[in-house]
């Protein structure tokens, strides 16, 4: 009798074992693969909504701005992916530099204002995100606040702020600074910035700590507060945003990207998926979703509970000038990677 | 089972069987060289790199202050991590397998099942109740929750089987209870206590997911967020480097350290079963050790995970990407287990059927893998296909390479074990009556071992369906694993949404838990 039951155990288990292995194995591969860089929620939704409207499949390979062009670039002309988006544009301009992307149609660039894009043509703007100095409102005033981003280099920042320095949001702030105040400023901003600052993994760790009263400040990125708002508010209550404005390296608008890759064997399908992103559709999501960044395109209205961008008074780089190999190297020269 | 006796002369072997058997061991010999090789091909890896750059980048890249900060936490992570771990473990195993503490056996089971709980979800569990937790405290508080069963299991078995007759002997010579457990008790347990820690020790420089969380930077952190900013950059390269030699570093110590007395026990016959001492008055308040840890260790993860699956309710349950991530750990599961055991099996038949000088190297290759990183070995992978071997480049076979190369250690132990129960007369039996080699293996060998076969496969799925270094570096486009998943959703701050994952895992883990505990104390006759 306890053979037969245990023949039954064994057979059953196999027969789960093979079940689970064959989906593995044999892996579909149909429609367009994308290097997303961006938050997996939102490309999600664009995905999602682009495959209801037009039922071409998209398979999502997560990672992040520079590990992923970094990896395209090393793939070549192999690349197994159709698209790539990006959180920040430095990672764009690598992909870029190294001749993989394939040039897109007038009718996808002119979706979005020509400062969201590179001169080329070769990568379109999807979204923006501004750089914001988060505070704890009990320990801060406005008085106390930093006017400039270059200020929190200052001995008397020391112990007093937190950044996430491993991530590509922070290093493409670090890009706009180098292309603003030149490779001598930042690297010396850079190192001050070592012994000011607390390293956190990830700008929502960053905000929560501030929150929490770890630290008094965090240089990140805006939505991560409104995301948390339209929550539970938990990891925001004690936050306050202070918008540097005036043409600060810490007023930096980023550019998140999208582009075709050469390689790809679906360009068509890929392109689609660019446009559908930059197009009404795709920023749609931006304005009713829960990601919070700037929608861009051309006579688009973000989500009304963010600051409008032309307050921001953010300073004017190319989004193509932005180096991030140069940024890695002078941040790991600085002991931050 | 009925054997035939009347056996058809032309079923023979043409070959002598002697010769035959020979030629068995040349090709077993010929399978485990070449998955000797294939093990080589992390250290290769290093090399290669190390060459690759060139000296003076190379040398740029590691004399830097950054490298020797991580040199530094990780030298202060093992000196704050292993003397509290290894003196915990063997007050608990001296409590609980040789003292007369109330529960001894609960708590003894108590005490292994951390094991079941992914060293990052023990971290996970911690931040998300003390959400300021983090650091060097952090880290070292978490580490000795996480790996202590790793001490405890061989520190008990120890305990167990030790011969009270020498304790009595130096209770006679007039030694006090405490200066025999110090002078008599303790030198014993010195193999244990060494190989134990070396695990510990070789854990706490591969984890990665655990320091991630608290903000601790180890050299395994700082290799990701390399790769994070430039793939595999030379810069990720070296560092990994460096890890490999601080993981050389420990093994040359315990090897150093295990020194080279003898432990065997004299005398005939089977040692007296050990008598369990009485704690009299401290009976109870003993229980505040055993308890503190089982609280610790299991109460906070079982006490956060509750909280964020109450808090989340149903939906939790029903988000649809976590059936798929059971389906696809599984299956992972499953197929590292088989090629694991695949693999390791000449090797395991090797060193049981024909020990001697040439298959003694090859294990040395196969076991080296245990020390190695899983970063180390996914960055030798990455490397390898995106630059040679591109049509392998992100693809299921690639990731159960590293599988295979993470966990050939495991796979081997249990093989080896198995096959050694297995009368080599019955191998010789299968041959005479006319099976090839690969036949008698097949037919005899394995179905006889299977119990050490199946506990070899069961380590390996284990391990795989907890693994996060590897899986995330490695993984073809679109692949969901409970890890993955867990660890994506705990990088959004979506506790919530992450506990399930965390729950599925440790489910995952529980009954090799129990077969590991079970295992350590039937191999000692206990």
């Amino acid at each position: 009798m306890t053979s037969f039951v245990s023949s039954h155990v064994r057979s059953a288990a196999l027969g789960l074992a093979l079940a689970c292995i064959l989906p593995v194995l044999a892996r579909a591969q149909d429609g367009i693969t994308v290097y997303n860089a961006q938050h997996a929620s939102l490309t999600q939704a664009w995905a999602d909504g682009f495959t209801k409207e037009t039922g071409i499949k998209v398979t999502l390979r997560k990672g992040s701005d520079t590990e992923l062009a970094n990896q395209i670039v090393q793939e070549g002309a192999a690349s197994p992916a159709d698209v790539f988006v990006t959180e920040n544009s430095p990672a764009m301009t690598l992909v870029e530099k190294a001749g993989l992307f394939a040039e897109l149609q007038k009718d996808v660039l002119d979706q979005v204002p020509a400062r969201f894009r590179p001169q080329s043509g070769r990568w379109v703007g999807v979204a923006a995100r501004s750089t914001v100095f988060v505070y704890d409102k009990r320990k801060l005033k406005e008085a106390d606040l930093p006017k400039s981003m270059l200020d929190l280099a200052d001995a008397k920042w020391k112990g007093r702020w937190a950044a996430s320095p491993s991530g590509a949001d922070f290093q493409a702030i670090v890009g706009a600074l180098l292309v603003l105040k030149g490779e001598k400023v930042t690297a010396d901003w850079l190192k001050a910035m070592k012994t000011n600052s607390s390293a956190y993994r990830g700008n929502s760790t960053a905000m929560k700590a501030v929150n929490a009263g770890e630290v008094e400040g965090a240089l990140i990125y805006h939505y991560y507060y409104f995301g948390d708002q339209a929550k539970t508010g938990e990891n925001s209550t004690n936050i306050g945003l202070h918008y540097f404005r005036h043409q600060d390296p810490g007023a930096f608008l980023s550019t998140s990207g999208a582009g075709v890759l050469a390689s790809s064997k679906h360009k068509k399908e890929a392109e689609a998926f660019v446009k559908w992103m930059a197009g009404k559709h795709g920023q749609a999501v931006l304005r009713e979703g829960d990601s919070y960044e700037y929608a861009i395109g051309n006579g688009e209205a973000s989500n009304p509970k963010l600051e409008p961008i032309a307050k921001l008074d953010a300073p004017q780089v190319e989004p193509s000038q932005l180096d991030s190999r140069k940024v890695t190297e002078l941040m790991t020269a600085a002991g931050l990677l | 089972m009925t054997v035939s006796l009347s056996i058809d002369a032309s079923a023979l072997p043409t070959l002598p069987l002697r010769r035959q058997r020979h030629l068995a061991g040349r090709a077993m010999l010929l399978l485990a060289g070449a998955v000797a090789f294939g093990a080589l091909l992390p250290l290769g890896f290093i090399l290669w790199i190390a060459i690759d750059t060139g000296w003076q980048t190379a040398f740029a890249l590691i004399w830097r202050p950054r490298v020797g900060e991580l040199l530094v936490n990780t030298l202060l992570l093992e000196l704050c991590t292993l003397p509290p771990t290894i003196l915990l473990a063997v007050a608990l195993a001296w409590l609980t397998e040789r003292s007369d503490l109330p529960g001894a056996k609960t708590f003894a089971w108590l005490t292994v099942a951390p094991l079941a709980v992914p060293a990052f979800v023990q971290s996970y569990a911690w931040v998300s109740l003390f959400p300021g937790f983090h650091g060097l405290p952090a880290a070292a508080l978490i580490s000795v929750l996480a790996y202590l069963p790793f001490l405890y299991l061989p520190v008990a078995a120890q305990m167990r089987r030790l011969d009270p007759a020498l304790e009595h002997a130096a209770a006679s010579l007039g030694h006090s209870p405490q200066r025999v457990v110090l002078q008599v008790v303790l030198p014993q347990l010195r193999l244990a206590i060494c190989g134990g820690s070396l695990l510990v020790g070789l854990h706490l420089l591969a984890e990665y997911g655990l320091f991630a969380l608290i903000r601790f930077d180890t050299f395994t952190t700082a290799i990701i967020d390399q790769f994070q900013s430039s793939y595999n950059g030379p810069a990720a390269n070296m560092l990994a480097g460096v890890l490999v030699l601080s993981c050389l570093g420990l093994i040359v110590l315990e090897w150093l350290l295990r020194g080279t007395a003898r432990y065997a026990r004299l005398g005939s016959g089977a040692p007296r079963p050990a008598p369990r001492h009485r704690l009299g008055a401290w009976r109870l308040p003993s229980l505040a050790l055993p308890l503190g840890f089982a609280m610790l260790s299991l109460g906070v993860p079982v006490l956060t995970l509750s909280r964020w699956l109450l808090a989340a309710g149903g939906a939790a349950w029903r988000q649809p990407a976590l059936a798929q991530a059971v389906t696809e750990t599984l299956g992972y599961a499953a197929l590292g287990a088989l090629a694991a055991a695949a693999a390791a099996l000449p090797m395991a038949w090797l060193s049981v059927r024909s020990p001697g000088r040439a298959s003694r190297v090859l294990e040395g290759c196969h076991s080296y893998l245990g020390a190695l990183p899983g970063v180390v070995v996914a960055l030798a992978l990455v490397t390898v296909t995106v630059r040679i071997a591109l049509p392998l480049y992100q693809t299921t076979a690639t990731v159960i390479l590293a599988y295979v190369l993470m966990f050939l250690p495991r796979a081997l132990v249990g093989l080896r074990a198995g096959i050694a129960q297995v009368p080599v007369e019955l191998e010789r039996a299968a041959a005479a009556l006319g099976r090839s080699p690969a036949g008698s293996l097949l037919a005899v060998t394995l179905p006889l071992a299977a119990p050490g076969v199946a506990a070899a496969m069961a380590l390996v799925a284990m391990g795989v369906s907890t693994e996060l270094t590897a899986t995330l570096l490695l993984a073809p486009n679109g692949t969901r694993t409970l890890a993955t998943e867990f660890w994506a959703l705990t990088g959004e701050l979506d506790y919530a949404k992450a506990a399930p994952y965390a729950v599925l895992m440790i489910f995952l883990s529980l009954p090799m838990t129990a077969l590991l505990h079970a295992q350590t104390r039937k191999s000692l006759g206990a």
